[in-house]
């Protein structure tokens, strides 16, 4: 699978005529995409987590969330550059969703302070859960009220993937599929390593008391 | 649920009155932010955007000191434990608290907005006010709904404090937009402009999702 | 003598349901309780059980375990693994259902500072559902009448504890659990609180104590815990308190 992956991801490069800041685009968006998908699939897992009381769920939310907050960083550096490119600022507060992105980032950069702050690891995963539930249904929310607030400020320049012409959008549709599953790759990556861990820190407090 | 609801209401109002330490704090903190806008901003009048965006970062973070201190107390003094005792819908005790932390915006504002118009709005309140009081009744509502769901987070972490305010404020983000977007032209230089529906939808959404999440995931706040 | 797998179990049920005797066992076992700072254990594998009206009491020295299983049996925390029983109900699930009729007295006493006694035990009745009559009743039966409408924090701590077996009371429970219920109350406070939480008072009553003799005394059961394990169980009349000094070693 690794190796579908990394084709399908050079793939969508080689393909691009255009200038590096319609390459950038193409990095951008389908970041964006997924890693909002993430955060609000993240409190779906955290609903799971309430319901279940499984651990596990309460793991595969914040590894989810963890992931996309490290996505997160690299949609805002990219949003950043392609900023700087299309209007020569680093920053533009005329881009709704480069605008509402940022507050959903600030709102799951707060996700890890969080559950470092609770000791107590069964209220700390029960709390993470209710923070990540509100958070996921506030992401929608934001992105509604942002949108509205721009909207009549300056026209969108970012036009919706419904218009791109043909090879274009075919170009993005790899691109976004490479990307959703970069972001599932990794996110297994994470959930293997950290169950592996516990799995250790586990065996070796019953060997140690014994 | 009525009869725990009001119960938890007078006890939290008796404590309050016999403590002072929301209220108190939090109009005066108001008052003093505005007058730091005064030299902050090198303004003696702000009208407009301007005087929306003075208006709703004072209100916004004068409302923070309340969140604060919103659950202190039981955490402190053993309310948890007495009201998990009881047989009693634990939802109660977001809706008692809500309503509580409501109350105490309301008498916020009923001391900034005021203090504002005296020191640093140059347009005339009375117009405005009618506007205002619909704008921050919708916002008051998502403000404290939002605010006993993360004061009752924070409350049993450590730095409680710190990550009160910084939780709520990403959170409070579209509220702060619909507010200041819906003020503005009630506070502009000219003719009073006219009040948005489109804002006041805004925040009626924005209360409506956020009161059934926090009445769905309250509970499993106050588990052991 | 040791748990062995000795299964009795706590069924307090009410009174006058069945003849004393003939009343049913209910397991309670609590295993790998993670409570407080995750991986450390605070009760394990502990099993034990009381028919209506006795008195168990649970000895241990500190950090064995004792208020964590008074929270349990309040409701306060959920059984990790292992079955619970209170009156005839199963914990976590139908922990609703038993609420208003326990009782705790813990080491807090569960009352705000700024409030009078008075204050505190009339917000306990409303949400216990109990009339208001009630409360001024109890502040006189524990004898603090006279600095019942004084903030919380000017009373003595003696005061307070008594303030605050009135709010365990308060709503005529069953079933009491009572973390070392003599602390902070000088003897003729004692005297006072005894109707109401002593063996005189008929209920079932779990209490947790430091004191060997005089809680051998009170019991009719007596679980030892260490470490959260049981480390001794059995009726009190085959106990005798060196036993129970053991458990401190």
């Amino acid at each position: 699978m690794g190796i579908a992956l990394c084709l399908v991801f050079f793939y969508a490069p080689i393909e691009l005529e255009e200038g590096l800041l319609q390459k950038i685009f193409y990095l951008h968006v389908p970041l964006a995409i997924v890693s909002l998908g993430g955060f609000v699939l993240g409190g779906i897992l955290a609903i799971a987590h309430l319901r279940t009381r499984d651990r596990r769920w309460d793991l595969r939310s914040y590894v989810t969330i963890h992931m996309s907050l490290i996505f997160g960083v690299a949609v805002l550096l990219t949003g950043s550059i392609w900023a700087r490119g299309s209007w020569g600022h680093w920053w533009v507060w005329s881009e709704p969703t480069l605008v509402s992105y940022l507050i959903v980032f600030l709102l799951y950069a707060t996700y890890q302070p969080l559950r470092f702050a609770i000791e107590d690891p069964e209220r700390q995963a029960r709390y993470a859960s209710v923070f990540a539930i509100v958070a996921g249904a506030f992401v929608p929310l934001n992105f509604l009220a942002v949108r509205l607030s721009t909207s009549y400020l300056h026209p969108r320049v970012l036009g919706s993937s419904s218009n791109l012409p043909g090879s274009m959008r075919f170009t993005f549709l790899v691109s976004l599929a490479a990307i959703a599953l970069l972001f599932a790759t990794l996110c297994s990556y994470e959930l293997t390593a950290k169950r592996t861990r516990m799995l250790l820190r586990s065996r070796s407090r019953i060997l140690g008391y014994r | 649920m009525t009869r725990t609801v009001s119960a938890l209401l007078r006890k939290e109002l008796l404590v309050e009155l016999r403590t002072l330490e929301s209220v108190p704090g939090m109009s005066l903190f108001a008052v003093s932010t505005i007058v730091v806008f005064h030299f902050a901003l090198q303004r003696s009048t702000v009208d407009g955007d301007l005087a929306a965006g003075v208006l709703w970062v004072t209100l916004l973070f004068a409302a923070m000191l309340g969140l604060n201190r919103l659950f202190v107390a039981d955490a402190e003094q053993g309310g948890f434990d007495g009201f998990l005792l009881a047989p009693v819908d634990r939802t109660a005790m977001l809706i008692a608290k809500a309503l509580t932390l409501l109350s105490y915006l309301l008498v916020l504002e009923i001391v900034a907005v005021p203090a504002f118009a005296l020191l640093l709005l140059g347009p005339p309140l009375g117009p405005a006010l009618p506007g205002l009081v619909a704008i921050l009744a919708l916002a008051d509502v998502g403000l404290a709904l939002i605010g006993t769901l993360i004061a009752a987070l924070a409350v049993q972490t450590r730095a409680r404090d710190l990550l009160g305010p910084l939780l709520a404020l990403p959170l409070l983000v579209p509220i702060v937009i619909a507010g200041a977007r819906a003020t503005s032209p009630l506070l502009s230089a000219g003719h009073v402009g006219a009040l948005s529906g489109r804002w006041l939808a805004m925040l009626a959404l924005y209360d409506l999702v956020f009161g059934l999440i926090a009445y769905a995931v309250f509970d499993f706040l106050l588990e052991d | 003598m040791s748990t062995g797998g000795a299964e009795t179990t706590i069924s307090a049920e009410t009174g006058g349901r069945a003849p004393a005797g003939a009343l049913p066992s209910r397991a309670l076992r609590i295993e790998g309780l993670t409570h407080a700072y995750g991986e450390r254990t605070a009760l394990a594998d502990v099993s034990v059980s009381l028919t209506a009206g006795q008195t168990l009491v649970v000895f241990g020295p500190n950090g064995a375990g004792k208020t964590t299983l008074l929270r349990v049996l309040a409701t306060l925390l959920r059984p990790h693994a292992g079955r619970v029983e209170v009156l005839g109900h199963s914990l976590p699930g139908d922990a609703w259902l038993v609420r208003g009729r326990i009782g705790l007295l813990g080491h807090e006493p569960l009352l705000y500072r700024e409030l009078t006694p008075r204050e505190n035990l009339r917000y306990h009745a409303r949400l216990h559902g109990v009339a208001a009559h009630r409360v001024d009743e109890l502040l006189a039966e524990v004898g603090i009448d006279a600095r019942a409408d004084e903030p919380l924090r000017t009373l003595s701590r003696g005061m307070i504890q008594r303030a605050a077996v009135a709010r365990a009371v308060l709503h005529d429970p069953e079933l009491l659990l009572l973390d070392e219920p003599r602390a902070n109350l000088d003897p003729a406070a004692v005297g006072l609180v005894d109707p109401l939480i002593g063996r005189a008072s008929g209920r079932t009553r779990v209490i947790s104590s430091h004191d060997p003799g005089g809680g051998l005394a009170e019991a009719d059961m007596v679980l030892g815990l260490r470490d959260g394990r049981p480390a001794l169980l059995g009726a009190a009349a085959e106990i005798d308190s060196a036993e129970i000094t053991e458990l401190y070693r």
